[in-house]
């Protein structure tokens, strides 16, 4: 479970995230939409606690990212926006290096490689060094390497950025079993259909701050739109004055 | 601590595939110095061998109106080469470089020798060339010698002390050991061991910080339950690894370079064996903290590899500036000067070759503050490094 509370940000001048409350839970798949400076990777790394909120707290399953990090991070998967690998490395290494940094013993990180290949389907490119991926097998390795420790929660900035439609459908298959799995995700995108196709509940953030939250019904319900499309454009033109 | 050894190792297996650190840290880095210098000090030997042994090789003209100066030129072991050339012809030629060096004996010569005044004699040389130069030179000695000995038979005919015309006599006398002569020539060689130290880090230094920054890996790393402080002790570990390395074979690429090159004809004697070796790598094994920690410190404030790339070149000049001020002045081995890292290392090292005492306290001091000065750095780095602005 994630939960942002009051959160506040600001870079210098540019308040960048105003008090910014949500809670994404077990077993659903939370989508944070919005249009692109919208405040989402800001939000999503004080999630992770890669930044300091000014306000505000983030907790993951109950645990302050500030003042519990290391256990509150063990909880935690997170694929941030720029999922980079190391190139001379193979994927397995890749992997393995930051199952090894979260202190898992060689012998439970062998087990749980074995399963992560398996389930995402890496057999193929599992020992080959990272230099010549894919921009699929890059995120399926960085993903892989944000769930090497099997954390309750994952948080992914923008995942299917750069992919193309199969490599889509299958991240979207393997985050549907994820969340089978009773774990909580949290996804950012500013691809509405993204959203549509992929989230229980979606929390729409725009200028800093959250326009509308709630299931993807609740949502088009409110606003009376014909679609989703209609709804987003609708809560977002509302608030910039534009509708 | 686990963490550190994880991440030291992950730094040194992921840089031991990089073609390009590879390159920089264990072969130009290392190889530059030694090779170099073996090229330099060879050259320089052969010349000035060349000065010493040769026969000298003259071209003379009009040696007709001197066959004394001829046979005393002879007698003296200078091969003469006849010819009869103008002034004008005798430039071009020497301008040319067809000849080295012309003599020329003008047809007032012999008149006024025999009235005694003084003769006039025309040498023709080019001194922008060092060659030529060192034979006009020893020509030069050899017609003063002439010059002096016709100058006391003349007194000597007059009834005249010919050692009045001696006021004084200048007796040199050179202290320097054969090892302290070398040092002038192996002076800039502690810098060549600087340096290699500092390259076998460079690109370690760069990719860790900077690369992992450009990679996009560095804010999935950040966002680990790992320490700031793990992180940044295992890069700079790693870059101190492949420092050591790069010193290593810089160290035995010097002996070996040193084997080779024959000091001892000039007088010298190289202190430059394996026991030396070993005393050089003790002395720079404080260095490589700190230099591992300064380009890792520089390199963690830099947004992108090229970036890194320019800051650091810079950094690798740093261990000149003492290096040249204590050229400059002259510097000797002293307690207070042990402070100031790279011309502690320097000075030991000089010591080291001189075959000088060294002072255990010296290498203390020299050794402490270079770790602490080290300490510091890492503790600004893992400072930095948790910062949010390290995000870039």
């Amino acid at each position: 479970m994630i939960e942002a509370a009051a959160l506040c940000k600001s870079f210098g001048t540019v308040q960048a995230v105003r008090d910014v409350s949500f809670g994404a839970a077990d077993g659903e798949i939370t989508g944070l939409l919005g249009p692109n400076g919208a405040g989402k990777s800001t939000t999503l790394r004080m999630l992770y606690g890669v930044l300091t909120p000014d306000s505000g707290s983030a907790r993951i399953d109950g645990l302050d990212i500030r003042g519990e990090t290391s256990s509150a991070r063990a909880h935690l998967g997170v694929l941030p926006h720029s999922a980079g690998l190391y190139a001379n490395l193979t994927a397995r290494e890749n992997i393995e290096y930051f199952g090894s940094l979260h202190g898992i013993a060689h012998a439970a990180l062998e087990a749980r490689l074995q399963e992560l290949v398996r389930a995402l389907d890496m057999a193929s490119f599992i020992d080959r060094r990272a230099k010549g991926f894919s921009q699929g097998q890059r995120i399926k390795t960085a993903l892989a390497r944000a769930l090497i420790h099997s954390p309750a929660n994952l948080i992914l900035d923008e995942p299917t950025n750069g992919l193309d439609v199969m490599a889509i459908r299958n991240l979207r298959d393997i985050l549907r079993d994820l969340r089978s799995q009773g774990r909580c995700i949290l996804f950012s995108s500013h691809v509405m259909q993204e959203v549509a196709a992929l989230c229980d509940r979606v929390v729409i953030i725009g200028g800093g701050s959250v326009l509308a939250e709630g299931t993807l019904e609740s949502i088009r319900g409110r606003t009376r739109a014909a679609s989703l499309e209609e709804a987003f454009l609708h809560i977002l033109g509302a608030s910039e004055g534009i509708a | 601590m686990r963490a550190l050894l994880k991440v030291f190792a992950k730094e040194f297996l992921e840089n031991l595939r990089d073609r390009r650190t590879l390159i920089s840290a264990l072969v130009f880095g290392p190889l530059f110095g030694p090779i170099l210098f073996g090229a330099m000090v060879s050259r320089m030997l052969n010349q000035s061998l060349v000065e010493s042994d040769e026969p000298l090789k003259i071209t003379l003209s009009g040696a007709e109106h001197a066959p004394n100066l001829v046979s005393f030129l002879e007698s003296h072991g200078v091969t003469l080469v006849f010819t009869a050339l103008t002034e004008a012809a005798a430039r071009v030629t020497v301008k040319r470089g067809t000849t080295a060096v012309v003599l020329i004996v003008p047809d007032d010569y012999a008149p006024r020798f025999a009235a005694a005044l003084p003769a006039p004699l025309l040498l023709v040389a080019d001194s922008s060339d060092s060659q030529t130069r060192k034979i006009a030179e020893r020509l030069r000695a050899l017609l003063g010698g002439y010059g002096s000995g016709i100058a006391q038979l003349r007194l000597q005919v007059r009834g005249v002390d010919p050692l009045l015309a001696v006021p004084v006599a200048v007796n040199e006398i050179d202290v320097t050991t054969p090892a302290g002569r070398a040092v002038v020539v192996l002076g800039f060689m502690t810098y060549f061991v600087l340096f290699s130290v500092l390259m076998g880090g460079l690109y370690l230094a760069i990719d860790s910080t900077a690369g992992e920054r450009e990679r996009g890996s560095l804010e999935a790393l950040l966002s680990l339950p790992v320490a700031r402080s793990a992180l940044v002790g295992g890069k700079i570990l790693a870059t101190c690894a492949y420092m050591c390395l790069s010193l290593a074979i810089n160290l035995t690429a010097f002996v070996f370079v040193f084997r080779f090159v024959p000091l001892e004809r000039l007088g010298m004697s190289a202190n430059l064996g394996a026991g030396t070796a070993l005393e050089f790598f003790a002395i720079c094994l404080p260095f490589v903290p700190l230099g591992a920690a300064l380009m890792t410190f520089v390199a963690s404030f830099t947004r992108s590899y090229r970036e890194a790339q320019t800051y650091l070149t810079s950094v690798l000049l740093v261990p000149t500036l003492p290096i040249a001020f204590a050229s400059i002045y002259s510097l000797k081995t002293k307690s207070a000067l042990m402070f100031i890292p790279s011309l502690s290392q320097h000075l030991l090292m000089t010591s080291v070759l001189k075959d000088e005492p060294i002072a255990p306290l010296d290498v203390l001091v020299s050794a402490g503050s270079a770790l602490g000065i080290a300490l510091l750095l890492i503790v600004l780095t893992a400072r930095h490094w948790r910062r949010e602005t390290m995000l870039g």
